[in-house]
This record gives structure tokens, C-alpha cells and sequence, in this order.
């Protein structure tokens, strides 16, 4: 566990010492708990239409692909038009697209972003690094399918994907958002001990919480 | 380049030069001279620029080549130092007193190939991996694939084709 988790006396700007237990402290204790639908299809419908038409992106880029988000939120592809905004913060965002290759230190950093954001969540994988590894098959360090430690609602194929497919991927998971089968925030709650035990395989030095919100 | 190696060979005992191209040429030296060298070469010679530190691994020979690339802005010729150390007991003298830079260098070659640096600052700290526990990545005797294998699950479906092979049939289906 890592120095600045473990229990230990801080003395505050005022001098008086007191203790801070930060996994008790900062992090929440329960696990993940499924988020139910609501009592009415037509009103679950309704929420699902008003989450299709409010993406935020959590701007953290994996890989190379992170390049391609640069020209989508500029004027010259301008995705803003579809209604999709980037966020600096995870707190704020509620899609995360793993852009291209993923390496175990980077996994580490998005799990915890990933579980930081707000319920509904999505993720999208981009490109064929997140898909079967990609290019990088053989590789020490980079993991090489995307579902085992994340729930992906869609991925877009390519090395890489042009800008123009992601607008398109982006309409597509609004139409998953919209038929209420991106729930990829209620599979991670499920299957919580699966997601937890395939991450822990892969990333040996774990020295953060098992909750990280 | 010449000139500058005959020059130098009569103040260090050096091995043999390699002219790459005009600007670029590596000497081989033993290890002892590495940093009574690096220092002349930086003071006065001018070559007061570590380019890069690198390692190669020669595991037939049992040997790591290291080759510190230094550079002479004014003239624009760039000096490679190869020094081979030993594959089994992988020490070798740290500079990062020499140039501070290095220490960086001599981290990644730690975590990379378990090439020690005594007293260079952070060494054993982790560098771009992160709980590793096999043996360093980049020498040769790692298996990449049984290793990627082993810890990545694999999706099934994954095809692979001869790029010649392949082409062919698509272009010429009647092989012609």
C-alpha cells in the first residue's frame, strides 16, 4: 500500500493534530451497486433519450488514437454539433473512450477514472488495440482485450479510425443508449468480483483501493 | 574523425573505430576508460552533449554492449562509445555526475535489460514498468509472446497471413 494511503497524524495550518485514514477516510467502502431502471418503461425511455443527448467525454487519451480526438473537437470535424462535449474531469464525464493501445501503468489510471464517473457510464474501445491487441499481439506490456477489464459498449475498428468513424460510432451508441442496451455501468456492478480478480491479474503492483470513489 | 581518433589514441588505449559516415563514427573501450574519456571528450574536445545511452544485448556472446553517443554541437560530429560489460554481472560505473541526464538513462537500462548503476540517483525506482517480476523485458532471452500469452487473454478469431502470400492470392487469384 502506498505511503500517502496509510493511516497516519496530520498536523492541520492551525496546529491541531488529527488523524487521517484515507482509505476509510477519502474512498467509499461498499462496492458498486446495480443502478435499477425506473418504475415505468416510457420513463426509462425518456431517461435513456435524455442520456443518448448528453455525452460528456472524459479527455484522457490511452494511445496514438488520443490524436484523433484533437481535429473531432475542432472546427474541422466539430463534433460538438452531435452533442458531444470532452470534460477535464472524470466527476464530469460519463463516456470513456479508451483510444488505442492500453498498457498495464495506463490501465491502472483508468480504472480509477473509469470508476470516478458518475453512473450512467459508457465505453467506447477505438481502434483494434482494444479489440484483440492490435498490432501490438505479442507485446509485454499492453493488454489485449479491452472487455476483460472494463465493460465496453462499442468499439470502433481501425488502426486507426478516421475521425469520421468516431462521429459515426458516436450516433451508434446513442442509438444503444436510446434501446437501453448500453449498460455497461450495471454489468461492471455484476460482475464486480470478475472485473476486480482479471485486473488484479495483470496489474501486480496493486497499491490503490479496490474502490476508487 | 581520423584525426581525432589518432589524437586520442595517444592518450587512451582505444579499440577499434567505426566510421559510420562523416559525422558519425564509434570507438570500442574498455571500461575503465569510459570516464577519464567521456570527461576529455566533454572538456576538451567539446563534446559537451550526451545524445543518447543505450544497451544492446549480445546474449551469444554472453556480453552487453553499451554505447554512449556523444555530440559536438559546433562541428555537428557525434562520437558513439561502445563498452561491453559482462552479460552475468551486469555493473557498470554510473555518470551521472558527468551529465545529469544520464541518470534517466541509466534507470531505463536498469528496469530494461538489469544493467546496475550504483549510486545514480533513483535507480531502482520504477521506471515505465510497474511491479514487474520476470526478468527485464528487453534482454534477449525474454519471450515476449509466451510471456503476452500467459498474462493477456487472447481473442479468439485472430487470423494471420503471409503479407506475400496473401497479396498474391488477392491480385493474382488465378495464380498467374
Amino acid at each position: 500500500m502506498k505511503e500517502e494511503l496509510q493511516k497516519r497524524i496530520i498536523k492541520g495550518p492551525d496546529g491541531i493534530e488529527f488523524e487521517v485514514e484515507p482509505m476509510r477516510d477519502y474512498y467509499c467502502e461498499a462496492a458498486p451497486t446495480v443502478m435499477p431502471a425506473a418504475y415505468s418503461k416510457i420513463v426509462e425511455d425518456l431517461f435513456n433519450w435524455a442520456r443518448s443527448e448528453s455525452i460528456w467525454i472524459l479527455g484522457f487519451g490511452t494511445g496514438c488514437g488520443a490524436i484523433e480526438m484533437r481535429p473531432l473537437m475542432t472546427p474541422r470535424f466539430d463534433a460538438y454539433r452531435y452533442g458531444v462535449q470532452w470534460r477535464p474531469t472524470p466527476r464530469q464525464s460519463n463516456l470513456f473512450i479508451i483510444s488505442g493501445y492500453l498498457s498495464v501503468k495506463t490501465l491502472k489510471r483508468v480504472i480509477r477514472s473509469y470508476e470516478q464517473m458518475q453512473n450512467p457510464k459508457y465505453v467506447i474501445g477505438l481502434g483494434s488495440c482494444t479489440i484483440n491487441g492490435g498490432m501490438y499481439w505479442d507485446s509485454y506490456n499492453t493488454i489485449k482485450r479491452l472487455d476483460q477489464y472494463l465493460p465496453v459498449d462499442l468499439y470502433i475498428a481501425g488502426c486507426m479510425p478516421r475521425p469520421e468513424a468516431l462521429l459515426a460510432g458516436f450516433v451508434d451508441l446513442k442509438k444503444l443508449i436510446r434501446s437501453g442496451k448500453a449498460e455497461g455501468a450495471n454489468e461492471y456492478a455484476e460482475n464486480f468480483d470478475w472485473y476486480k480478480a482479471n485486473q488484479k491479474r495483470v496489474i501486480n503492483d496493486w497499491d490503490m483501493p479496490d474502490y476508487n470513489w | 574523425m581520423r584525426e581525432l581518433y589518432k589524437k586520442l589514441n595517444k592518450l587512451f588505449p582505444l579499440g577499434e573505430l567505426t566510421e559510420q559516415r562523416d559525422d558519425l563514427a564509434f570507438i570500442t573501450i574498455e571500461q575503465e576508460q569510459l570516464r577519464s574519456l567521456i570527461l576529455h571528450l566533454r572538456d576538451k574536445e567539446n563534446f559537451t552533449h550526451l545524445v543518447l545511452l543505450t544497451a544492446v544485448d549480445w546474449l551469444e556472446d554472453n556480453l552487453f554492449q553499451l554505447t554512449y553517443l556523444v555530440s559536438n554541437r559546433e562541428k555537428a560530429i557525434d562520437i558513439g562509445l561502445r563498452v561491453m560489460i559482462s552479460r552475468d554481472d551486469a555493473v557498470m560505473e554510473s555518470i551521472h555526475d558527468i551529465w545529469p541526464t544520464a541518470a534517466t538513462y541509466q534507470r531505463e537500462l536498469r528496469e530494461m535489460f538489469g544493467i546496475d548503476f550504483p549510486d545514480s540517483p533513483g535507480v531502482n525506482d520504477d521506471f515505465i514498468l510497474e511491479g514487474w517480476n520476470n526478468i527485464p523485458p528487453y534482454r534477449r532471452d525474454f519471450d515476449t509472446l509466451k510471456f503476452s500469452d500467459d498474462t493477456f487473454s487472447q481473442r479468439s478469431g485472430r487470423e494471420t497471413k503471409d503479407p506475400a502470400e496473401h497479396m498474391k492470392q488477392q491480385l493474382y487469384p488465378d495464380g498467374a
